[in-house]
């Protein structure tokens, strides 16, 4: 990892060291003739936040999407400039507020879902340019539905203690160890991009775990990997390109976003400019491998793995899978993710690949790459002891090593998703 | 009462190929389209998913892609003596209905046309005289020349993502090619597809024979794709189910895969589906299009205005709606006046079942999967001593084994019992066929026009087709069986069932979907609907875009050429049309 | 011939005992230990119609040293099915008059929708067996069977109402649907078609297989919904 950090030119270095970049770390082609509502237009898109501030057929920020979290569902806010029902009347002030601390005017304290303890870190100026370029939103009249958390958590006074005990609040404060581009990736990562917020394992009280950042994680129903260096079920194999051309393109060949990383890759990543992705990339490559808690030396070798179950898993994977992942499991780079050497296939916890299996999804639909590929459900097709073999089998061919999966993990999240389409 | 909907630039009747590329060419102009499909939308997830499209009996046996005779057919008869009666279900074509069109089901056998065959009456009248064409054969030459639709040629086979050989590159002839074709600019974008046992057969024998086979040209990428828009294609596995199906890995060119992901995104398009165009509007002057009626599901019927509108419907499809909105003079067999519903084509095929010794697996296989030999096609050869006009290809396809249709069975062998068995048993495996491809050329008794009797579900007349085959057909027909019979036999199999076509043309078992005419392009207005750009003569704003737009019908399969024409149009409207709005060409 | 129903007609048929009266259920044991679906349960046919359709397909695609045949694979089933179906209402058909008899080269003129013609033939058949004095069809023994079949392919049996060559075209055309379709339809039952002839069933990649000339397929036979043949779905 350390061999790929980037060489920055002297004087970047220089600056960086001199800790003078504890302002605003520059993002690339920003400081343009178009001030601060083209740099808020471009921040709002690495912070994602049309993806939950827009109902499926709604408008444009104008709320009202249900955003799912293990203890109910809430609904994303209104945030075009209407002065009833929007921030229209919220002052600069305000917004920073809500922003940096997660409360919004009038004392009332915001949910975690909305992920200010990750836009905690954004500076003053970059909020305050996002919050120019909403305003040149048009007003839409539209009231917030309100939420549906059972007791106690419907009670936004909980969250006074929920942030004493989780929240670190805090503007991004470069690590002068490391080089600008680090600190900028690092900004993205853990500012605006707020990966964390599925990529990374959380607390029974939905908080991320600090010391396990990046370690892999839950977003609406789907199990996001670890970014971690780990060389099965992480970013080991990626190289900072792999990374760039994912997240600028949906796909590279080792991979394809699909599910929510795909509305990601579709609403924000791709909108950013190469060298904000590289430096994004940089940071990624330099997260340590991850405790792989239950992989041990003997599953790594698929010893432990039943040869019934794996001959009965690569017969559905023949008679199933092989028209568009190939019969040596590598896909057509760039077109099907190979599942050889994936990250998603060995993931700790199987939960996405069995759900991909189950729903199918389309890949991400983006300016580079149009086409939106798809794979279609199998739900209908393959009963759940043929799935649970199934995914046994290709975490376990190909070099690939995973724990084997059992029939109730997928039936659980057969049951899961039907839940979750009938809402 | 019909209700008025607010104007759109281009309306476009009918969703399939001709549509995707006009839709997607006149979008990037800047116009705002409309499409209207009266089928259903289809992508390949979920609609032709690998999960379940390889279910022969739903999709080659009950017909599930394709147009459904109750709402949409037409009655035929051989001749005018006869009452034509309706095709009750589908039989010798199959036209589809739903976004894509055929697009979505054909198996992609993509040719072009020969030079000679835009220039049928000229250089056949040069070559071997006027009094060799048959007083009542009444084939012209298209307006339009190979050298002029090159280019557009081009491009949609970079659309598609042929997979071929050329052999014919700006006048070189290269080896492994076809040696006839015409002169092609650049090669195929993509290499032939992988060799089946059936095709390397083939090659050898017709090499001993002394003809030069080559890969037929295919739809079906050899390699992954991205084509002239950016769009991603997959690579072919082989899995043969090509033909009425629909591709579920993204292998088999067709609007879905080839223009659908970019041009649906577009701010300027829009499509509707399950509306069923029944008329195109006209101004008092009867010579301006004001739009379109069409009718939903519900049974209302809206008017839809537009600046231009373009029939991209099945081939007769789009004839039946230019009869049905009075568009054109209507053609009388007897006087042989009139021009809307003349000339209509289509093909003649016939094949020879070869029974080998040797395990072929025909379940593996691709839609244009196929060696052929071109040399008994279009002018290719001396037609002095044959005394016969047109000609076809020969080729050893192996698109499938398909248990339920695509089985042979020797000559001899019982239609039941265990003999049957036996004989499944026996041949299955082991099976390849020889198919012939010939050009039907059209007459003055081939013609489509509105039935007198039948009625569709909104009451409007049916189309009728009058239709057979003429002695110049299947003398042609018999000639090329003859020539497939030869290299069959040298293929020293166990058994060969020589099939020629025989009798009159029968709307009963499945021969191609290759209708053509009754919408002819062509110089003169008194002989053809539309001019060389496929602008109606009558309506400078309407053009008729489709196979209905061949004077007569080549020995190729027509969707190269099709979807050539659709550029060549798109091209002329962009850069001719939309500059000063009336006819290209001084009739 | 197309079937116009005239009222003397009807009332001569209404005569003979038909599908449409209660006889008392017959059930023919056949040479195979199991049968393929329990009597009274059919989407369509009556008990009666099923067991003359599970004999006939019985002799055209008969039990033999080379393996299963229609009737153990199913496929009265299949044929069942379908006609409870859309195929069996042409419900995609043109189906709209006036009815003619029209050439060859014009194809299927009746006015009976394909149930409706299996029903009537069904009927009809039994009623030319009653006339010459013969047990109903299902009782006949095979050779019997056979040439009562081959008098309604070439169509030197004339039913009283139904046309027999497009009935016996239409029965054989299902039979062989039954045969070799996929078994999710009730018929092809173990893959009996399948395997008879060595088609493999649907797989999507045959990308090293298909250079691999002259070479037989080992894969195991396998359908839409999986490597059990006996799996159908409902429909």
């Amino acid at each position: 990892m350390n061999a790929r950090r980037l060489r920055v030119s002297a004087i970047a270095a220089a600056v960086a060291a001199t800790g003078l970049l504890a302002a605003a770390p520059a993002l690339v082609a920003r400081e343009s003739s178009h001030g601060s509502i083209e740099r808020g237009r471009y921040l709002v898109y690495a912070g994602d936040c049309a993806a939950c501030h827009t109902d499926e057929r709604g408008q444009l920020f104008a709320g009202g999407r249900p955003i799912p979290t293990p203890f109910g569902t809430i609904y994303s806010t209104n945030i075009t400039p209407d002065p009833e029902t929007g921030i229209g009347n919220w002052t600069s002030d305000d917004f920073y507020r809500a922003m940096h601390e997660g409360v919004a005017p009038g004392d009332r304290r915001l949910y975690p879902a909305f992920p200010y303890p990750w836009y905690t870190k954004l500076t003053r100026a970059d909020v305050d340019d996002i919050r120019a370029y909403l305003s040149t939103l048009p007003a839409v009249k539209q009231a917030n539905k309100p939420s549906e958390l059972p007791w106690p958590f419907s009670m936004r006074e909980v969250m006074a203690g929920w942030n004493a005990l989780y929240f670190k609040q805090g503007t991004f404060k470069p690590n002068p160890q490391k080089s600008a581009e680090w600190n900028l990736g690092a900004y993205l990562v853990e500012g605006a991009g707020h990966c964390g917020s599925c990529h990374s394992p959380k607390n029974f009280a939905g908080a991320p775990k600090r010391d396990k950042a990046f370690q892999g994680g839950y977003g609406e129903h789907w199990y996001a990997t670890s970014l971690g260096g780990d060389l099965h079920d992480g970013l080991g194999q990626w190289s900072v390109d792999d990374i760039v051309r994912y997240l600028k393109t949906g796909a590279n060949a080792r991979a394809a976003a699909f599910g929510p990383m795909a509305e990601v890759v579709h609403d924000s990543t791709q909108h950013l400019d190469a060298d904000d992705l590289h430096a994004i990339a940089v940071y990624l490559k330099d997260l340590p491998p991850h405790e792989t808690g239950t992989r041990s030396a003997s599953a790594n070798n698929g010893n432990n793995v039943d040869h019934d179950r794996l001959a009965r898993g690569r017969g559905v994977y023949v008679d199933d899978c092989a028209g568009c992942h190939m019969d040596n499991g590598e896909g057509i780079p760039g077109v099907f993710p190979p599942l050889k050497g994936n990250s998603v296939v060995q993931a700790q916890d199987p939960e996405t690949v069995v759900h991909i299996v189950l729903s199918g999804e389309k890949t991400a639909v983006t300016r580079e790459n149009p086409t939106g590929l798809a794979m279609p459900a199998f739900d209908w097709k393959l009963d759940d002891q043929a799935i649970a073999d199934l995914v046994t089998y290709l975490r376990n061919d190909w070099g690939n090593h995973g724990a084997p999966v059992d029939r109730d993990k997928v039936a659980s999240t057969r049951s899961t998703i039907v839940a979750a389409r009938t809402r | 009462m019909a209700t008025k909907l607010p104007p759109v630039d281009v309306v476009l009747v009918g969703f399939g190929w001709t549509a995707s590329i006009l839709g997607q060419e006149l979008t990037d102009a800047g116009l705002q389209v409309l499409a209207l499909e009266r089928g259903s939308f289809r992508d390949t997830v979920p609609d032709f998913a690998t999960t379940q499209i390889q279910d022969e009996l739903r999709y080659a046996v009950r017909n599930e892609l394709f147009e459904e005779p109750e709402r949409e057919t037409l009655t035929f008869r051989n001749s005018a003596d006869q009452t034509a009666l309706p095709m009750r279900h589908l039989g010798s074509f199959k036209p589809a209905a739903g976004a894509g069109g055929a697009g979505v089901h054909w198996n992609g056998q993509n040719w072009r046309f020969l030079p000679t065959d835009f220039m049928m009456r000229s250089h056949t009248e040069q070559r071997y005289g006027k009094r060799f064409i048959p007083e009542d054969m009444t084939i012209q030459d298209w307006g339009v020349t190979y050298d002029e639709l090159e280019p557009f040629y081009d491009r949609f086979e970079y659309l598609c993502g042929i997979s071929g050989q050329a052999g014919n590159l700006n006048g070189a002839i290269h080896d492994g090619g076809n040696p006839f074709e015409g002169p092609r600019k650049r090669a195929f974008p993509l290499p032939p597809l992988a060799r089946s046992y059936g095709t390397v057969l083939f090659d050898k024998a017709a090499k001993e024979a002394g003809y030069k086979p080559f890969p037929c040209p295919a739809a079906n990428t050899s390699k992954p794709y991205k084509n002239i828009y950016g769009v991603q294609m997959g690579e072919c596995t082989y899995c043969g189910f090509c033909e009425w199906f629909g591709c579920g890995n993204y292998s088999k060119s067709s609007p879905q895969t080839t223009i659908f992901p970019v041009l649906l995104e577009k701010d300027n398009f829009e499509l509707r589906t399950h509306m069923s165009v029944t008329k195109v509007l006209l101004d008092s002057s009867g010579k301006r299009a004001t739009g379109v009626i069409y009718v939903d599901p519900q049974g209302r019927e809206f008017e839809q205005p537009a600046d231009l509108v373009i029939l991209t419907a099945f081939a007769q499809h789009n004839v039946h709606l230019l009869l049905l909105s009075g568009i054109g003079k209507p053609y009388d067999p007897t006087s042989g006046q009139g021009v809307v519903g003349r000339n209509y084509a289509y093909q003649i095929t016939s094949s020879v079942d070869v029974f080998l010794n040797e395990i072929v697996n025909p379940f593996m296989g691709a839609g244009a999967l196929g060696q052929a030999i071109d040399e008994f096609n279009g002018d290719n050869f001396d037609h002095g001593p044959q005394k016969f006009v047109g000609g076809g290809y020969i080729a050893l396809w192996t698109t499938g084994g398909r248990p339920i249709l695509q089985h042979h069975l020797p000559k001899d062998a019982p239609k039941w019992g265990s003999g049957w068995k036996k004989a499944m048993a026996d041949n299955y495996l082991r099976t390849v066929s020889i198919a012939t491809h010939g050009s039907v050329m059209s007459y003055r008794d081939a013609y489509l026009d509105l039935d007198p009797t039948y009625r569709d579900e909104y009451g409007n007349p049916l189309l009728r087709l009058t239709f057979d085959f003429h002695d110049n057909e299947h003398r042609m027909s018999d000639f090329l069986t003859d020539k497939a019979a030869g290299i069959a036999k040298a293929m020293k199999a166990r058994d060969i069932h020589v099939k020629q076509r025989k009798g009159h043309y029968t709307i009963v078992p499945y021969q191609t979907t290759h209708n053509t005419g009754g919408a002819i392009m062509g110089t003169d207005p008194r002989t053809s609907v539309v001019n060389s750009y496929l602008q109606s003569w009558d309506v400078p704003n309407l053009f008729v875009v489709g196979s209905c737009a061949f004077p007569q019908n080549a020995g190729y399969n027509p969707t190269g050429t099709v979807g050539a024409l659709a550029y060549w149009a798109a091209n002329a409207i962009r850069t001719q049309y939309l500059k000063k709005q009336g006819p290209l060409v001084s009739a | 011939m197309s079937f116009v129903p005239s009222r003397r007609r009807l009332l001569k048929a209404a005569l003979v005992p038909s599908a449409a009266t209660v006889v008392p259920l017959r059930f023919v044991p056949s040479a195979a230990a199991e049968s393929v679906a329990a009597p009274g349960q059919f989407p369509f046919f009556t008990a009666v119609e099923f067991t003359f359709v599970e004999a006939a397909v019985a002799r055209l695609i008969p039990n033999d040293e080379l393996g299963p045949g229609a009737k153990e694979a199913g496929v009265a089933t299949f044929i069942d099915r379908q006609l409870a179906g859309p195929y069996g209402r042409a419900a995609t058909w043109y189906m709209r008059g006036p009815w003619r008899d029209g050439t060859k080269e014009q194809g299927y003129q009746l006015r009976l929708t394909p149930a409706q013609l299996y029903r009537t033939a069904i009927a009809d058949v039994d009623a030319w067996c009653s006339n010459q004095k013969q047990r109903p069809f299902a009782e006949q023994d095979a050779a019997a069977q056979d040439t009562l079949l081959h008098g309604l392919e070439s169509g030197d049996v004339k039913l009283a109402r139904a046309p027999a060559k497009d009935f016996f075209q239409m029965l054989l055309q299902n039979t062989v649907e039954g045969f070799l379709a996929d078994p999710l339809y009730g018929g092809n039952r173990g893959f009996a078609g399948w395997k008879l002839i060595g088609f493999p069933g649907p797989r999507y990649n045959y990308v090293a297989e298909i250079q691999q000339y002259g070479k037989r397929y080992k894969m195991p036979t396998v359908g839409l919904l999986g490597r059990d043949g006996s799996r159908t779905r409902e429909s």
